[in-house]
């Protein structure tokens, strides 16, 4: 035990020793580790937001002027048929016109709809919404609809699927290469911060293996500092990552409630809940922070425990 | 016992540090090896704590063939082995306490063994009264109580101090040789690496002479009463206190006790 408390204290007295070089090394690994949590969070955050977009949106297929409820039933139980579907509603004409003046027209919603009395606009708008259990056979699923002759036109959420989909390769690729820089300098840096102290420390170690320190003893200060240091490093961003996104889950929540705009989208306009990122977030800092820091000292420090 | 039988050391580049040398020191012996710079004294330390392989030969310290050590088994030998150095090589960012503890920390002893151990150290060699003093504020000869303390705390069997008085007054100087000598007194093997002509011949002790790699001269003052292990032709002849050995040639050993003629 007396060992372990030595050893700890030394580890954070190499830190003192060495403030700025210990310093640039934390913030390194803070950036990187921070840099990671971000793109993180809105990798998740994108996947939600796609896998919303496929489930909340699903397939609305629009029906031929004059087609008639016979044969609409017709293609409701071909539908089915076919297999797949979680759920399948009819919206009629009126009903859609409803939804359109609550999305769009919100507060203002009698006021402005005033202006075309009783004509519907939506009227040859009348469609059924179809859910899948599985949203990889959507794709499927369309071609299948689209080969009725009734079917005048199929909307489904691949134009906004797509788009995240290729939203997320993108941060993929960018951060990817980002972070691949900030480790390469981290580890730089946090083996030149324990280079130096093992500088520093040379009389000391060269002292510890002539009274008979074993090697594990004169590495374990150095390898307390390099540890440190990737706490450090991945403390710091986890606790503003962790502030940001307090404030973005408040201000995604807000503009999704008070806007107009967003139509069927203010369903899917919502951020994956903290409470369900953070373990994920920590337990990647930590090993990250604390893995890089152990490991690099550890390597460093092999090289000076010749004597 | 230290023992080196038929050992040469070769640098990389060519250099022969020692060659052939062979050596008995028994337990609880007092010795001198002196020698000029370049003489191979140091790889002979260097020899003894295992910092430097024999390239030839054998090294037997306390029973261990050091060549056939292992490096994890370093250390522990190690522990065996007390260090004093010339520049004294304390740390300067701890006390007095505190550098003799350490010691004792980095090997790993329990908190209650340091606290017992430290405070007998400092009264061993009379520091006792500047335990919290730091080493710059201390005189080289306390500085090097200092490190003959720390040098002491793991109870080593053998004591090697490189040039122990080589930044000391005289006075000091003496001080130190006094203190080597209880500790000798108390049975620990003492081998002291010395320049030091003067320090040798008040000392009275064995005294083993290196030049050019290889022992040239092993004697002892007749006034002390250690066993010889070796008696050699040297200069000390023209002190009167070494005879010729017309068998020596660098190679063997002549053991004689200190009822031979002198």
């Amino acid at each position: 035990m007396g060992t372990v408390i030595y050893c700890l204290k030394q580890g954070l007295s190499n830190l003192k020793k060495n403030v700025l070089f210990s310093a640039a090394s934390a913030v390194t690994i803070a950036a990187c580790i921070f840099l990671f949590s971000l793109c993180y969070c809105i990798i998740v955050n994108v996947q939600h937001i796609t896998y919303k977009a496929e489930t909340t949106i699903g397939i609305t297929v629009f029906f031929d002027e004059g087609a008639t409820m016979e044969q609409k039933e017709e293609l409701k139980n071909a539908i089915l048929e076919h297999g797949g579907v979680k759920e399948i509603t009819y919206m009629s004409a009126e009903e859609a016109w409803e939804s359109f003046k609550e999305d769009y027209f919100g507060d203002r919603s009698e006021e402005l709809a005033a202006a075309f009395a009783d004509d519907n606009p939506l009227a040859d708008s009348d469609s059924y919404e179809i859910f899948l259990n599985n949203i990889e056979d959507q794709e499927a699923e369309v071609e299948f609809i689209r080969g009725f002759d009734i079917v005048r036109e199929v909307n489904y959420a691949n134009s906004i699927v797509s788009a995240l989909e290729s939203l997320n390769r993108v941060i993929y690729v960018v951060s990817g290469v980002i972070i691949t820089l900030l480790f390469c300098i981290s580890i730089f840096l946090i083996s030149n911060t324990i280079n130096l102290t093992a500088h520093m420390r040379k009389h000391e170690n060269e002292i510890m293996k002539m009274i008979g320190a074993t090697n594990g003893m004169i590495r374990a200060p150095f390898v307390v500092e390099g540890t440190l240091l990737g706490l450090i490093g991945a403390a710091v961003p986890f606790a503003l990552m962790c502030y940001i996104y307090k404030r973005a889950e408040l201000k995604v929540a807000e503009y999704a409630m008070g806007s107009s705009t967003l139509g069927a989208l203010k369903d899917i306009a919502e951020l994956v809940p903290f409470s369900l990122v953070y373990p994920k977030l920590i337990t990647a800092g930590l090993v990250l922070g604390v893995g890089m820091g152990f490991l690099v000292s550890f390597f460093t420090i092999r090289k000076h425990l010749k004597v | 016992m230290i023992e080196f039988k038929n050992v040469s050391k070769l640098y990389r580049k060519g250099v022969r540090a020692v060659r052939n040398i062979n050596l008995k020191v028994d337990d609880g012996e007092f010795v001198f090896l002196t020698g000029k710079s370049g003489a191979g004294k140091s790889t002979l330390l260097k020899l003894i704590t295992r910092e430097l392989t024999a390239s030839d030969g054998e090294v037997i310290v306390n029973g261990r063939d050091l060549k056939r050590l292992k490096d994890r088994e370093i250390p522990k030998y190690r522990r065996e082995l007390g260090i004093v150095f010339q520049d004294f090589r304390l740390l300067n960012d701890r006390n007095v306490y505190e550098n003799i503890a350490f010691a004792q920390r980095v090997i790993g002893a329990p908190l209650s063994e340091i606290r017992k151990n430290v405070p007998m150290m400092m009264q061993l060699t009379g520091i006792s009264s500047k335990y919290k003093s730091m080493p710059d504020q201390l005189s080289g000869g306390e500085q090097q109580r200092v490190a003959i303390a720390r040098a002491l705390i793991n109870r080593p069997s053998v004591i090697l101090a490189d040039e122990p008085t080589g930044n000391l007054d005289e006075k000091n100087s003496e001080e130190i040789m006094r203190l080597l000598t209880e500790i000798n007194n108390m049975g620990t093997t003492v081998l002291i690496i010395t320049h030091s002509r003067q320090l040798v011949e008040s000392m009275k002790k064995r005294v083993i002479v290196m030049d050019k790699g290889t022992i040239v001269d092993d004697y002892i003052d007749p006034s002390a009463n250690k066993p010889v292990s070796a008696f050699f032709e040297s200069e000390t002849k023209k002190r009167g206190r070494s005879r010729k050995n017309p068998e020596f040639n660098g190679a063997g050993l002549k053991i004689v006790t200190d009822e031979d003629e002198w």
